[in-house]
């Protein structure tokens, strides 16, 4: 997936851009709507992540010219207050928005969302093994049986996949399940990984425990 | 300061002018009763003394002594007095050659040529008198006869008392109207007091455009004062609107920053300990943006519920677009929404602002709070005239804690230990129903969990 990602403040921006990168995503950042504008004019993107306050205008008037222009799909990210900036954005052609400061997996499933719903481009399928992995549709298809996964089966098969082999600690897969206020008790993340290897039933991939350490994804 | 009813202009003015009225009615009376007990007075001494004059010339002297011709012109001219009993005395140095002896006298001789007027009683009635002397040769004297001639004032009376009667009913209804035509004239002289309150008062609460209706002299402070405030107050609520709107920036845009490197981080670190300080950080940064957006929304409710901003609104779009931005957070969960509207378009009259709010708390609030993998039913009802709005999670549930209590600012719920936010979630609810003129209740479901009602009239 290629991503635009037009965001001012350069750390944010930066935290932004190495996290969707670590997800094998190719991200541009345009720091201003002129950069924007080059972007645009030079690249094709599946998703547009735009901030509203912009150093050389409001994000909110250059969302009203694009949308005229392109039905790539445009995420808002705002800082303003909770009440009155949401109002309209969506209005002005915004697929959705995301509230600063916001859980990267929320931005993530906001991204997957709004691909869906548009479905443009063909999902991107990711193969481990005798496993096909959708994220958008959120299906496994092994040896031609499709099988749909449930929210945190999805999340986790991503985290696993990310590095087959690699050991994830519970801590780990918590955290990028759960939100950080959710009161999550030890055994949660057994109950998900029991579920997944319930999904992976029948292909050579199957999730390993480490006694003691954690979980790997192995074929 | 003011004790009981406030004090009325117009009522003032109007008691004035009837006073003025009343006392103007009086006058006038008093005027017509004396100037017509004056004129009638005038007009029957001309009358006596013309007869007083006569009878005086019709006197002879004759051998015999003083011979009184009392001719029929001068019983005709006395005649004219009406019902009048008439008495006469001729008298010589107070021997009283004829009439009434006893007739009042005056002190004094009486005078030649011009008769002299005196009021007296006699035989108990009021008499008016005249009287005059001539002077006779009687036995080679020049002898001054005394003419008295007098007459009761029974008529006199009666013609003054009907004058004054007439004055007094010609003074009430001059009172009688001046009563209808001093509320009038009070009400004329005050319209513009009322003019300049009516275009103030029909104006929406955010017009604040300054009074330009043209008001008198005397109510130009009054008007300058009222639009220096009006300036003062759009000045205010303008600087508000961008401070939230500011705050809210310049808190959440370094949180996120935080947040983000946090995550990132926390990917990356092995260390437990060290995992649970940044979990801690994030949380807290969480916490910080919770709060602070809880607090700039509910400052814009009661900034937005002093504007009283309306439009026609759809509630049946609002509740399932609402609904729908929150799915992606819920599904995080592993909770579904459960959307239940009516067929028909639910139009309401409210600030879309403020509905949003309410909406997101109530949602926001419900996905917090419940277990996941658990439905949350949205409800939307129509009962009556106004609209239900419920949202039903499956969580802990309230433990019978009164509405009122979950309400309260910074209150929070007994479920509540371990979820970020200021307590003010159901606060800007509660705030919302009451601006909309609604009511806003919480209560434990049957079978477990919360249930959350919003019920709102249509406007």
């Amino acid at each position: 997936m290629r991503f635009l990602l037009i965001e001012d403040n350069p750390n944010l921006a930066q935290t932004v851009l190495s996290q969707l990168s670590a997800e094998g995503h190719g991200v541009d950042h345009a720091f201003n709507l002129a950069e924007a504008e080059a972007c645009l004019a030079a690249a094709r993107y599946d998703l547009i992540l735009l901030d509203i306050t912009l150093p050389d205008g409001d994000g909110r008037g250059f969302l009203k010219r694009r949308r005229a222009q392109i039905d790539t799909p445009i995420i808002v990210m705002t800082a303003r207050s909770e009440v009155s900036d949401r109002v309209g954005t969506l209005d002005l052609g915004a697929d959705d928005y995301i509230t600063k400061p916001f859980d990267f997996e929320e931005l993530k499933a906001r991204c997957r969302a709004v691909l869906r719903r548009q479905g443009r481009s063909p999902s991107p399928v990711q193969q481990f093994a005798d496993v096909s992995f959708n994220p958008l549709e959120a299906t496994l298809t092994i040896a031609g049986d499709t099988r749909a996964l449930r929210n945190r089966e999805l999340r986790l098969l991503e985290v696993l996949l990310a590095a087959p082999g690699m050991i994830f600690s519970k801590d780990q897969l918590c955290d990028r399940l759960f939100s950080f206020d959710e009161a999550v008790s030890d055994n949660a993340i057994e109950v998900y990984v029991a579920r997944l290897r319930r999904k992976l039933d029948g292909s050579r991939a199957r999730i390993e425990t480490v006694r003691g350490i954690g979980y790997k994804l192995v074929a | 300061m003011f004790s009981g009813q406030p004090r009325s202009l117009r009522r003032s003015l109007a008691i004035q002018l009837v006073v003025l009225a009343a006392v103007l009615a009086i006058g006038l009376y008093l005027a017509v009763l004396y100037s017509a007990q004056r004129a009638s007075q005038a007009t029957m001494d001309a009358i006596l003394g013309a007869a007083t004059l006569s009878m005086a010339s019709n006197l002879r002297a004759t051998d015999q002594g003083v011979r009184i011709d009392l001719s029929p012109s001068t019983l005709s001219m006395l005649s004219a007095t009406g019902q009048e009993r008439l008495f006469y005395r001729f008298a010589i140095d107070g021997q009283v050659l004829s009439g009434y002896q006893d007739l009042p006298v005056l002190a004094l001789p009486s005078p030649a040529v011009t008769p002299v007027f005196y009021d007296g009683s006699y035989r108990g009635a009021e008499l008016r008198l005249a009287t005059v002397s001539r002077a006779l040769m009687l036995d080679g004297t020049l002898t001054p006869v005394q003419v008295i001639v007098g007459h009761t004032r029974d008529g006199q009376r009666r013609i003054a008392a009907q004058l004054a009667q007439n004055a007094a009913i010609f003074g009430l209804l001059l009172f009688l109207l001046s009563i209808p035509l001093s509320l009038v004239s009070a009400g004329n002289l005050l319209r513009p007091i009322r003019t300049i309150a009516q275009a103030v008062g029909r104006r929406g609460a955010h017009d604040l455009r300054p009074v330009r209706q043209p008001a008198p002299t005397e109510l130009l402070p009054l008007v300058g004062a009222l639009n220096a405030f009006i300036a003062r107050l759009k000045a205010a609520f303008h600087h508000t609107e961008t401070f939230l709107a500011e705050a809210a920036h310049h808190i959440r845009t370094p949180l996120a920053t935080l947040r983000s490197e946090g995550e990132l981080l926390l990917r990356t670190t092995e260390d437990d300990s060290q995992r649970q300080h940044i979990r801690r950080m994030i949380r807290s940064a969480d916490e910080c943006a919770r709060s602070a957006g809880q607090l700039l929304e509910h400052a814009t409710i009661l900034y937005r519920a002093e504007q009283l901003e309306q439009t026609e609104i759809d509630l049946r779009t609002l509740t399932a677009r609402m609904v729908e931005r929150f799915r992606t957070i819920a599904e995080m969960r592993e909770m579904s929404f459960t959307l239940s509207l009516p067929d028909t378009a639910c139009p309401i009259q409210a600030d879309q602002v403020l509905l949003e709010a309410a909406l997101r708390n109530l949602l926001d609030n419900a996905i917090k709070y419940a277990p996941s993998e658990t439905d949350i039913h949205v409800t939307l009802t129509q009962p009556g005239t106004g609209y239900r709005l419920c949202v039903r999670d499956h969580g802990p549930g309230i433990g019978g804690v009164p509405t009122a209590q979950l309400v309260r600012r910074f209150q929070r719920g007994l479920a509540a230990e371990h979820i970020v936010g200021a307590g003010l979630g159901l606060t800007i609810v509660q705030e919302v129903a009451e601006t909309l003129g609604g009511s806003f209740s919480i209560t434990d479901a049957t079978g477990g969990g919360a249930c959350a009602t919003l019920e709102l009239p249509q406007g």
